[in-house]
This record gives C-alpha cells, structure tokens and sequence, in this order.
C-alpha cells in the first residue's frame, strides 16, 4: 500500500501508525463558526475530521463548503460524499471543487434514504451506489480520465474511503462485501459504530482470511453513549446497529447522573481491546454532538500525542 | 401489469362537480385485474357519484362504458360517435389510457380516476407489489431474478446497503430487503461467487432518464 496523494491520513497510515479520524456534522444554518469551533474541540487529536453530506437526509451546510473551512484552518478533511443527492455529472464535478482546495481524503457512500429527513417526498438520485462512486474516484485519480473517457486536467488526488458495517445481514457476505469495496478501490474503511465486539472480531478473521486486512486500512469506528436512553435508541431504532443486551443494561444500571462517563468508558475499553486485532489500523472516533469528549477519548486510549509525519 | 389505485372520491368530485354530464370510462385490462378501474370498480364509483350529487340536489349524468383497452386506438374508437354527448370523461384507466383519450379526442375534458402505481404482480387478492420500473436494461441475469432497480429503494446496483436488517430494508420491518432476496437466491442456485462480481455503471439513457421511450418494429408495421 504504497502512497498515491498528499493526504495526511495516508501518510499515517503507511507509516504503520494507528491512525485517528473523528467527525463534524456541518450546521442546519450559514455560519461557519459551528464548524470550526467543533473542529478547534477535537483538531490536536485527531489526523483527519470528516466531514458528513447530509447525514439522516436531514439538509444541512454542504459537506464541500465545510471541509473547505477546515483546509482554511490548515486542517485535514475527509469528504464524505452520498449517492442520494448527486448524479455523475454533479458527483464529478464536486470531486474536481474538493480537489482544488487539495482536500485529499474521500469518503464513498450511498447515503440514508431521504425519508428519514426533512424531505421525505423528495426525489433520490443514486445514478452511482458507493461501489461505483469509488471506482469513479480512482478512475479520475489514477486514469486521469472523467467517466466519459475525456482528460482530466491536473486529475484529482484523493485517498479513498468506504464505510463497511459488520454487523448488518445477512453476516455471511459482509467480508465478501468488503473485498468487494477493496476491489472498487476503497483504501481505507470506516466501519459502523462498534458495540459488538465479539462479533467485530469474528468478522475481522474473516477479513485476514481473505488477506484483505493488508489490501485496505481498517478504521474501527466508535461512538460513546451518552445515556442508557441513547443505547437503547440505537439499539432499537438505528438500522443496522448491533447493541448486545449486556452493554444496553450496564448503561441501564449506572445511575442517570454517571451514565455519561460510562459511556465513555464503554468506548474507551472498546478501543483499548480493539487496539489489539490484527489488521485494525486505527479509530474512527463519532462523538456525535458530543466533540468536547474526543480528547479525554483519545488520551485515556494512549493514542495522544498524535504522530507527526 | 400495471398497476393502479382509485384516486379518493373527494378529490374526483372536486374535479368534475361543475359538468352535467359525465362519461365513466373504464379498461378491461390491468386496471380491472387490480380492482382499481374495470367494469366492477365503474359501477361503484357510478353510484357513488350519483348518490353524492342526488343529496346535493344536483342533477348529473353519469354514463358507465367499459373498453377493452384504453391504449389501444381500435377501441378507444368505440365511444367516437358517443363523445360529444358528454361534457367530461372520467376515465378509470392507468395514465396511458387517459392520455390515449386525450390525443384521441382533442376537445373533451378527460380526468383521471386512478393514479398509476407501478409494474408490478398480484401477490393475493388485494395486495400488489411493485416488480419493475422499465429502465429498458434488464439486468435480472446477474442479480438471480430479482430486480435491486424496482425493489431496492436505493436500487444499489451493488448491494445491500447498510440498513439491511434481518432480511428488512431499513424504510421498514414489513419491506424485503432487495439483496437479500438476490443472496437467498445465489446461494439457492450455488451461485453465491457471482455476488463479488462487481455491477457496472448503469447507462440510464434507456430508461426515464433518456427522455420519452419508444420501440419500433418496423417488420410488423403495416
């Protein structure tokens, strides 16, 4: 996995550390001042921040315009990009903007339905699944070349990221999924947020079966409760999100004043075991509204200070 | 087949309460297969019409003809010395047939009283499920029969997505996932290898995408 672009995270990544990521969901408004005080909270801990499109269909400040934010702070963006909004033309286009700002890091993904948002009788696009938008991204990378076969002048240099999530059905093709996101370019992954472990784990055999753990770099993706309410949410109602019952009630049975602080617990030994799988090469941190706890996260699991490379 | 549902009966009354006279035009095809616009369907909504005008102390006429088709200009010619009796009609069709009517007969107010749903098939009586959406690509050979266009609601040419839960998609616990459906069937016909083989992009010039669609078959044109 030799380096192909100026990202920062590939940089770390290659140089065989673990890597942290975390994220920032842009503001539903104009002002830029909510993206770069959440990005100020987390900035000194982290190698890359990404940066969600739309996330839960719900419109908020573009993705592109809020990563910019963060070139401007001399920070590292990943870009997360959906199918759901944009069609190839608008997808392409959108990748040369990012790529002349030099934002370096991608992330492909199809995005939640749009009925889960505030436009339900919206249309979806999905011209491209995420599969496909990875291989536009490498095509225009490493070819040079826009979908319709045309040059590329000064072609985009992105690292290029997917989401797998373990934990959904049928569990039989989950690594098959991945190797096939591998073979569409994906280079690194963020999976979906860990609380099985057991099963993550099962799931990573089956990554270094296959040898794929050495074709793609494996975020571990993790989110701290802040309630046993909030467990139990994800629990029930996130689709594809595997909460096992005993973390539910170890977050049920602390008192409602500690509960947070065991969510950060819960995460913090979830690291520290993951730390440990072979073929895990870093976190991916989502504190969701919840960036403040990034830093205590990060130190407590040894991962701070960050490596400079 | 196509497959329609009878528009409610307030928003069709608001459309024709002004005429006098109104000609109920129904399709002895798809829409009488599904209970939304055949002969049957014509007569209840007849009457229905009648008594809500006759407590209105409306005076109106409601004529019922069934066609065999709506789509089709040799039975549609059926009413052609019939039409100008009428202020309106009101035409249980799917959206073909009432475009049909409305090239056919240039000058009289047609409405619909179905909307038009989907392609689809009779799961049972009074269920209908969407089966297709005519991109005029089929590519049910790779995907084991099963159409991730029409039945996926991402149509993820390359999936499941991540919402697959249980064999549900993540809109809802009674909606089947589309690629579960594909990866049952690859595993029944031990061709679950196929599932790495990557989908390509998708040329959607053939489907709505590449504006209105038309097949010609010069050899069985008269």
């Amino acid at each position: 996995m030799s380096e192909k672009t100026s990202s920062k995270l590939e940089r770390i990544l290659a140089s065989g550390n673990l890597a942290v990521t975390s994220e920032c969901g842009p503001p539903r408004g104009t002002d830029p001042e909510a993206i770069i005080e959440k990005a100020n909270l987390i900035k000194d801990y982290v190698d890359a921040i990404n940066i969600t499109d739309n996330q839960t269909s719900v419109t908020r400040m573009c993705s592109l315009a809020a990563c910019i934010r963060l070139k401007l702070m001399g920070l590292e963006p990943v870009l997360q990009m959906v199918t759901r909004d944009r069609n190839r033309i608008a997808l392409q286009s959108d990748i040369l903007g990012a790529a002349s700002f030099d934002i370096n890091n991608m992330l492909c993904l199809s995005g939640d339905h749009q009925s889960f948002g505030d436009c339900a009788a919206g249309q979806n696009v999905h011209d491209l699944d995420s599969m496909q938008l990875l291989q536009l991204v490498r095509k225009m990378r490493d070819e040079g070349k826009f979908l319709g076969g045309d040059e590329i002048k000064r072609p985009p240099k992105m690292f290029v990221g997917a989401a797998a999530n373990p934990f959904a059905d049928p569990f039989e093709i989950r690594v098959p999924r991945l190797a096939k996101k591998v073979a569409a370019g994906a280079e690194f992954i963020q999976t979906q947020c860990i609380y099985n472990l057991d099963k993550f784990e099962k799931w990573m055999e089956g990554v270094r079966e296959r040898g794929l753990h050495e074709k793609v770099h494996i975020l571990a993706g993790v989110t701290p409760f802040k309630s046993a309410g909030m467990a139990r949410y994800m629990k029930n109602r996130v689709p594809g999100m595997d909460v096992p019952d005993d973390v539910v009630k170890r977050m049920a049975d602390t008192p409602k004043e500690k509960q947070a602080e065991e969510g950060i617990n819960i995460c913090v030994e979830s690291i520290q075991r993951l730390k440990e799988v072979e073929g895990v090469h870093g976190f991916h941190v989502m504190a969701i509204e919840w960036e403040e706890k990034v830093p205590g996260i990060i130190e407590r699991t040894g991962l701070y200070p960050r490596p400079e490379v | 087949m196509i497959v329609a549902e009878r528009k409610p009966i307030d928003e069709i009354i608001e459309k024709i309460k002004d005429y006098n006279k109104i000609l109920l035009l129904g399709c002895n095809e798809c829409v009488t297969v599904c209970e939304a616009g055949g002969k049957k369907e014509v007569g209840v909504l007849a009457s229905a019409l009648r008594m809500y005008f006759l407590n209105k102390g409306k005076e109106i006429l409601i004529d019922e003809i069934t066609l065999e088709r709506q789509c089709d200009h040799e039975y549609l010619e059926e009413i052609r010395d019939r039409i100008d009796q009428y202020d309106a009609v009101l035409s249980l069709a799917c959206g073909v047939g009432v475009q049909f009517m409305a090239d056919k007969y240039l000058s009289t107010p047609v409405y619909p009283g179905v909307n038009t749903c989907f392609l689809g098939a009779t799961e049972k009586r009074g269920l209908w499920t969407e089966r297709c959406q005519a991109c005029g690509q089929c590519i049910l050979a790779s995907t084991g029969g099963i159409c991730p266009i029409s039945r996926c609601a991402k149509r993820v040419l390359n999936g499941p997505c991540g919402g697959s839960t249980n064999g549900k998609c993540e809109l809802s616990k009674e909606l089947d996932c589309a690629w579960q459906l594909i990866i049952d069937r690859l595993k029944a016909m031990d061709r679950l290898d196929d599932y790495e083989k990557l989908a390509d992009i998708k040329d959607w010039s053939s489907d709505r995408a590449g504006g209105p669609r038309k097949v010609v078959r010069e050899d069985v044109q008269e």
